[in-house]
C-alpha cells in the first residue's frame, strides 16, 4: 500500500458516553484518500455512534477527530463548512419530505455552496443519470421505493462534492431485492476513488469492496486489517466468534 | 321574518361592524402567527433566557382571560400616543390596543401549536440537512418549518376561527366591531333576538369562509406530496 496518500480522517482516542452508558471507549483510526473502510460488528458495539461522531451529529465526549488536519470539535473551525465536505447517508434515507427529488439534491448546492439554481440543477440531473433515476426528478420522496430513496440520498450527498462519504447502515432498512441496487451504486463510487467509511452488515460488500475492514465490539476496535485478513485469518477470538455466528448466512 | 326586516333596515350597521371585525381579525391572525412562530423558536432554543421568557409568557397568557388582558393592555400601555384618527370607521386610539392584546393572546396559542409541529418532524430530517452543511437557521427555514406547518394546519385553522369569535370582546372598549353595532341596532329596535340571530349568522359565515380557505391551503400543500 502506498503510504504517502493524504490522510483524510484521523481519529484519536475517541470517546462517547450517554450519561452512564459508555458507547465508545477510545477508538483510533486513520483513513487515507481512496480508502474504503468498512466497519463491522454486533449491534450495540458503537459502530453507528462512531460514524455519527465523525461529522459531529453526536458530540464526542473525549478524544480528537481531525478531518483534513482540522479538529472538528474545535470552536475555531466552522462545523458547517467541514460537514460540506463529508457526505452522509442514513439508514432511514431522510430525504426531505417537503421537496421534490431534484430540490432535495439542489438544496445544499444552492443554499450552502451558493451555486446558481440552473447550475445546481444541471449537476443534479447528471448525478441522477449516474444512478439511473433521471425520470424521478420532479416527484416527491413518498412516491419512491426504498432503494430509489437511498440512491437519491447518495446523490444528494455527492452533490456537495464531498471528500469523504459516511454510510450508516445504508441497506439495513431496505427490502432484500433492493439491497443490490444500492450496493452497486456504492461499489461504483468506491471504484471511482471516493474515500468511504461504511458501517454495514453486508459482509459480501465488506469482503469485495473494502480496502480495510474494522471489527468493533463493545465500544472498541478489536481488529483491523484487509478483508482477506479479517475474514479468512482473524486473529482475535471475538472476531472469530462474530464471524462464525454470521457465516451461516452465506 | 323579523330578522330579515331588521337586517334590511339596519344592514349598514351590520356591514360596517362586519368589516371592522374582518379587518381586526385578519391583522390579529397575521401578527399572532408571526409572534407565535418567534415564541415557538424561543421556546425550543437552548438559550436559557429566551426559553424561560417564552415559557412564562405562554403560561401567563394562556392562564388569564382575554378580557382581563384586553383591559390590562389598554390601561398599561396608555403612555403610547396612538394616532388620533379613524380608519374604516375605527377609532385607532381604542382599536390599536385591542389589536395588540388580541395578537399577544393569539401568539401564545399559536406558539404551542408551532412547537408541537416542529417537534413532530422527524429528527432525521434536520440531521440530514445539517449533514450537508446547512446551518441551524437554514435547516429550520427550508426543511423543518414547511413540514411542521403542514402538520399543524388543521389546528391553526381552529385557532383562527377561535380568534375571529374572540374579537367580539373588544366591544367592551367601545370599538365598533360587529358585536358593538349589534348593540346599537338592539337599542333602537328594542328587539334583541333577531339581531343576535343576524350577528350569529354573520360570524358563522365568516368562519365557514375561513375554514374553507384553510382547507384549500391544506390541500395545496398535500398535492405537493402525493
Amino acid at each position: 500500500m502506498n503510504a504517502d496518500r493524504q490522510t483524510v480522517l484521523e481519529i484519536k482516542n475517541l470517546r462517547k458516553d450517554f450519561g452512564e452508558l459508555e458507547v465508545l471507549k477510545g477508538v483510533d483510526a486513520t483513513i487515507k484518500k481512496g480508502d474504503v473502510m468498512v466497519v463491522i460488528g454486533p449491534s450495540g458495539s458503537g459502530k453507528s455512534t462512531f460514524l455519527r461522531c465523525v461529522n459531529r451529529l453526536e458530540q464526542p465526549t473525549g478524544g480528537q477527530i481531525l478531518f483534513e488536519d482540522q479538529d472538528i470539535c474545535s470552536s475555531n473551525n466552522d462545523i458547517n463548512k467541514l460537514r460540506q465536505k463529508m457526505g452522509m447517508v442514513f439508514q432511514q434515507f431522510h430525504l426531505f419530505n417537503n421537496l421534490t427529488v431534484l430540490e432535495n439534491i439542489t438544496l445544499g448546492p444552492t443554499k450552502v455552496r451558493k451555486l446558481k439554481p440552473a447550475e445546481a440543477q444541471e449537476q443534479a440531473m447528471q448525478l441522477l443519470d449516474t444512478v439511473g433515476l433521471r425520470e424521478k426528478a420532479s416527484i416527491y420522496p413518498s412516491q419512491l421505493s426504498g432503494g430509489q430513496k437511498q440512491r437519491i440520498a447518495i446523490v444528494r450527498a455527492l452533490a456537495m462534492k464531498p471528500d469523504v462519504m459516511l454510510f450508516d447502515e445504508p441497506t439495513s432498512s431496505l427490502d432484500p431485492e433492493m439491497v443490490g441496487e444500492v450496493l452497486s451504486v456504492m461499489k461504483d463510487l468506491a471504484e471511482s476513488g471516493m474515500t468511504m467509511l461504511v458501517v454495514t452488515h453486508e459482509m459480501g460488500f465488506a469482503r469485495h469492496v473494502a480496502t480495510r475492514v474494522v471489527f468493533m465490539d463493545d465500544g472498541l476496535i478489536v481488529e483491523e486489517g484487509s478483508p482477506e485478513e479479517i475474514f479468512n485469518h482473524p486473529k482475535r477470538l471475538r472476531t472469530k466468534d462474530f464471524l462464525s455466528k454470521i457465516s451461516t448466512a452465506f | 321574518m323579523k330578522s330579515i326586516e331588521i337586517f334590511s333596515e339596519y344592514y349598514k350597521y351590520f356591514l360596517r361592524g362586519t368589516r371592522a371585525t374582518v379587518v381586526i381579525s385578519l391583522i390579529t391572525v397575521i401578527f399572532g402567527s408571526i409572534l407565535g412562530c418567534i415564541l415557538a423558536l424561543m421556546r425550543l432554543s437552548k438559550n436559557k433566557p429566551a426559553n424561560t421568557f417564552a415559557r412564562m409568557y405562554i403560561a401567563v397568557i394562556r392562564g388569564t382571560p382575554l378580557l382581563v388582558q384586553l383591559y390590562i393592555v389598554f390601561f398599561q400601555l396608555d403612555f403610547i400616543s396612538y394616532p388620533k384618527m379613524t380608519l374604516l370607521g375605527l377609532d385607532l386610539e381604542r382599536t390599536l390596543p385591542c389589536i395588540i392584546a388580541l395578537s399577544i393572546n393569539s401568539s401564545a396559542y399559536v406558539a404551542e401549536l408551532v412547537r408541537a409541529g416542529i417537534q413532530a418532524v422527524d429528527i432525521g430530517q434536520s440531521e440530514a440537512a445539517r449533514s450537508i452543511g446547512m446551518s441551524e437557521a437554514q435547516t429550520m427555514w427550508n426543511v423543518v418549518l414547511p413540514q411542521a406547518i403542514k402538520n399543524i394546519l388543521p389546528a391553526i385553522g381552529n385557532e383562527f376561527i377561535t380568534m375571529i369569535k374572540e374579537t367580539s370582546v373588544i366591544q367592551y372598549l367601545g370599538v365598533a366591531d360587529l358585536m358593538y353595532n349589534n348593540g346599537i341596532v338592539i337599542t333602537s329596535t328594542y328587539n334583541p333576538l333577531p339581531s343576535y340571530y343576524i350577528t350569529a349568522t354573520i360570524y358563522l359565515l365568516l368562519n365557514l369562509v375561513m375554514g374553507r380557505g384553510v382547507t384549500l391551503f391544506e390541500r395545496r400543500l398535500q398535492k405537493n406530496e402525493r
